[in-house]
């Protein structure tokens, strides 16, 4: 056989490699992805909000403001993005359809971050330069944010950062709409000790959250008269728990409190074996800080019924606006999705822009930032207030897992709780402050 | 101390059957056919997704009969994993025999197509790729009953090709421009999908202080019923025979009249469809989705070496040492045992996390094989090219 790669081959292979591009260009066209960067194309009275996505409008009209909005619609976080992408678009839509911002449309150009840090950067960067965009809505895990950090302080401009973390920072650039670690950790931590016991076991996945979350509580717990008796982390990905268990159940042999950072797949596994381990939920509640009800349909309800979660939003949140949120979500993209804690914070963060810019009179980034320090907005999670630091005010609430898969709020605190980024209960940062609506203050200032 | 030593036991089987079940198929397919088959973890998410399937099939029905699912969905994954085996190596892998790093690739890359295809699959791509196959590889069948076109053979398949995925292409628009989300929207999408045991898989066994769950206790026994199938099937049936003839010496096999292409599709399609039926069994355990099979693969290849290439019992040992050797680290009861002796005791606590217990059980593997390069029943004779 000779091994020449003459001009018939050439062709031959030229041309089925073309039609090998055609045809996945055809399957790829019809794909989720694709469909959910134009929402609001397949439901008609939406068609003429969201010309999402479509650069030749993005050039030419001059009555519209562009937003970008930058999450990862492929790979591993597409999973988790793509509804707060959803709830994003359905604040935009809103918003036009009731006049639209200073009178002009929001034009939402949406980019892919595709899970990869790096392309978080370049996408942030084409959004800052090429597109012009009056503000950024975006980012997920921790990493995609700080990769774009750089980006947003050296061009001085802005983003909204909806998913709840592990605070420790606290740029000028960036308004963080999910909870800092005194919005969700704390509390829930007091509430356990309050009404499940004294002795906490900590699980997490092996990564720079779970371990600040944990250190956070251990403090806390120090302090408040708790202990912990034994911690543990999986590799993220890992579903073998069983030693795990066995660790559970040799330091709490009558039962108590286990505490659960973990993330993604590992959930799965932790639940699903510690049901049949016998660690059954009367004995042993689960706290979750990153279990809402989208994971609870993936996770399956028989597993968690009656476990625990800390979150600021629930579904279930009995509010106005929150009816209102989670009907015209429903309407727009199906009866069967539910909406979540980042969704609604994403949700949020669009109003709370929309507000500060009509307060500042313009979209000017330094005159929409002083604009919405003290901004208050009636979310569909209660009333918030965005602070000089540049983080909101929240409602903390625990829920816990129903027959349904939705939760029952079983607390919820009496006002919204002050963000406090910088971590009072590390060393490190105990004493500060964060202060933006003062020159001389700053991101870190000794309170 | 007795309790103990019966958790410790069954905890170390249990960790160790997973490893077995996922590693059996692989044994056969990378053990006795040497091919390096990175897809493996996938086949396992096609019997994961397989079963997820069955189960809300039989959530219609309800009842007793929802039940039952598990074995329904037990012989389908095999079945369709073995399916999609037979395919993958009639399709790819038998161009590539003889070249492992070639296949190390080639099945690389399956398996991210196959990740891509559950998360994208729906109406729109399967009726583009059924078309799309029809009018090929249908087009060239009643081309090649024409024997008068031999030169211009090629070209017309590129035509045959082209046009071909133009009318697919074109359908497929067409039907998600007409019936829009009714077709568009996946079927399982990006998301992990839920599938919940039956009630009588959920739960466990209370003995004494500990509790045998009832989902480890099944695939331990179909763990068992599994390697019993495979030797009775290797040792006692005509098949069997021939695959340890061809494992053996293929020329020599094939100068005696034994089919080795027929062989070679047998053997990976079993190994395959033994991938399926794991799916379905860690279905109990953990997550499913796409990404299911990357969670199991290095596991899976880390048995199969370590047992020794070609050889069934060698995986069975290595899974359950290292299920064992596992536990027992990362659990911290070799360092409760050995509380007696301090410095000791101190060292095995601080791998007593599951990270570093993983470490560990690497560590020791990679200075075993130092020492037994050929895992623990290294294959003896003329068979071994490896």
């Amino acid at each position: 056989m000779s091994r020449r790669f003459n001009r018939r081959k050439f062709l031959v292979y030229g041309s089925a490699s073309l039609g090998a591009t055609f045809f996945l260009k055809a399957c790829a066209s019809n794909t989720p992805g694709d469909t959910a960067a134009t929402p609001g194309a397949d439901s008609s009275p939406a068609a003429d909000a969201s010309p999402a996505a479509t650069p030749a409008a993005a050039t030419t009209s001059g009555d519209t403001i562009k937003v970008g909005i930058l999450h990862s619609l492929s790979g591993t976080m597409a999973i988790s993005e793509k509804s707060v992408v959803d709830a994003e678009q359905l604040a935009i839509e809103e918003i036009n359809a009731a006049g639209g911002v200073l009178g002009k449309k929001i034009e939402a150009i949406v980019e892919d971050g595709a899970s990869n840090w790096d392309t978080f950067r370049e996408k942030a960067t084409k959004l800052i330069d090429q597109d012009k965009v009056a503000v950024v809505f975006g980012c997920w895990t921790s990493a995609s944010r700080k990769n774009v950090k750089p980006v947003f302080e050296s061009k001085d401009h802005m983003l909204w950062y909806p998913v709840q973390y592990e605070g420790q920072e606290c740029s000028k650039n960036i308004f963080y709409t999910g909870a800092a670690p005194n919005q969700q950790i704390e509390p829930s931590v007091d509430w356990l000790l309050q009404n499940k016991g004294k002795e906490f076991f900590l699980v997490g996945s092996d990564y720079v959250f779970p371990r600040t979350a944990n250190t956070i509580i251990k403090a806390q717990l120090e302090a408040k008269g708790g202990k912990v008796v034994g911690e543990d982390y999986l590799p993220l990905g890992n579903t073998e728990v069983t030693p795990i268990i066995t660790k559970i159940k040799q330091a709490l042999p009558n039962g108590g409190v286990i505490y659960n950072t973990l993330n993604g797949d590992s959930n799965v596994a932790f639940f699903k074996q510690l049901q049949g381990a016998g660690l059954t939920v009367d004995k042993y509640p689960t706290m979750s800080v990153s279990i809402a009800e989208e994971e609870v349909k993936a996770i399956g309800v028989e597993y968690l019924k009656g476990h625990y979660a800390a979150w600021n939003y629930f579904m279930t949140v009995d509010t106005p606006a929150n009816k209102k949120f989670v009907e015209a979500f429903q309407k727009k993209y199906g009866k069967e999705r539910v909406t979540n804690d980042p969704m609604e914070a994403a949700y949020i963060a669009v109003y709370l822009w929309k507000q500060a810019a009509e307060k500042a009179k313009t979209v000017e980034l330094a005159k929409v930032r002083a604009a919405a320090y003290g901004e208050t907005l009636d979310a569909p999670e209660g009333k918030v207030t965005v602070a000089p630091n540049h983080h909101i005010s929240k409602t903390v609430r625990i829920g816990q897992v129903r027959d349904d898969g939705l939760f029952n709020i079983v607390f919820a605190t009496p006002e919204p709780v002050a963000p406090v980024p910088w971590n009072q209960f590390v060393k490190e940062t105990k004493g500060f402050a964060c202060d933006w609506s003062d020159p001389k203050k700053g991101e870190k200032y000794k309170a | 101390m007795l309790t103990g030593l019966l958790d410790g036991l069954f905890n170390g089987i249990s960790i160790g059957a997973v490893l077995l079940i996922s590693a059996l198929g692989l044994a056969i397919v990378f053990g006795l056919m040497g091919v390096i088959n990175m897809a493996h973890g996938e086949l396992m998410m096609l019997g994961a997704y397989t079963t997820f399937v069955v189960q809300n099939g039989f959530k219609k029905i309800g009842g007793v009969g929802f039940e039952l699912y598990i074995f329904v969905a037990l012989v389908l994954a095999f079945l369709i994993t073995a399916a999609v085996g037979l395919l993958l190596e009639r399709g790819v892998i038998r161009y590539l025999y003889g070249r492992p790093l070639e296949t190390l690739l080639a099945t690389w890359g399956v398996s991210l197509i196959l990740q891509q295809f559950v998360r994208s699959l729906n109406w729109v791509l399967v009726i583009g790729l059924v078309l799309f196959s029809l009018l090929f590889f249908g087009g060239q069948w009643i081309l090649n009953q024409r024997t008068s076109f031999g030169r211009v053979r090629n070209w017309i398949v590129a035509v045959l090709l082209l046009l071909s995925a133009g009318v697919s292409f074109a359908v497929g628009k067409f039907l998600g421009d007409t019936y829009k989300l009714a077709v568009t929207q996946p079927w399982f999408g990006a998301q992990n999908v839920d599938v919940t045991a039956p009630s009588w898989l959920r739960g466990g066994l209370p003995l004494g202080n500990f509790q045998l769950p009832y989902a480890r206790v099944f695939i331990i026994v179909l763990t068992v019923v599994c390697v019993l199938g495979v030797y009775q099937f290797l040792q006692r049936s005509v098949w069997g025979l021939r695959i340890r003839a061809v494992t053996q010496n293929r020329s020599m096999s094939a100068c005696l009249g034994i089919p080795t292409q027929q062989v070679d599709a047998i053997t990976f399609a079993i190994g395959s469809g033994l991938a399926g039926v794991a799916g379905c069994a860690i279905s109990f355990l953990g997550s499913v989705g796409p990404n299911t099979g990357q969670n199991y693969i290095v596991d899976t290849f880390m048995v199969v070496v370590v047992g020794g290439v070609g050889n069934l019992l060698g995986t069975i040992v290595a899974s359950l040492a290292i299920g064992t050797v596992n536990y027992l680290i990362g659990s911290g009861t070799l360092a409760l045992l050995l509380s007696a002796v301090k410095p000791l005791a101190d060292f095995f606590t601080f791998f007593a996390t599951t990270s570093m217990a993983k470490v560990m059980v690497f560590a020791l593997i990679i200075a075993f094989l130092q020492y037994k390069p050929a895992g623990i029943f290294p294959q003896k004779g003329r068979g071994v090219e490896l």
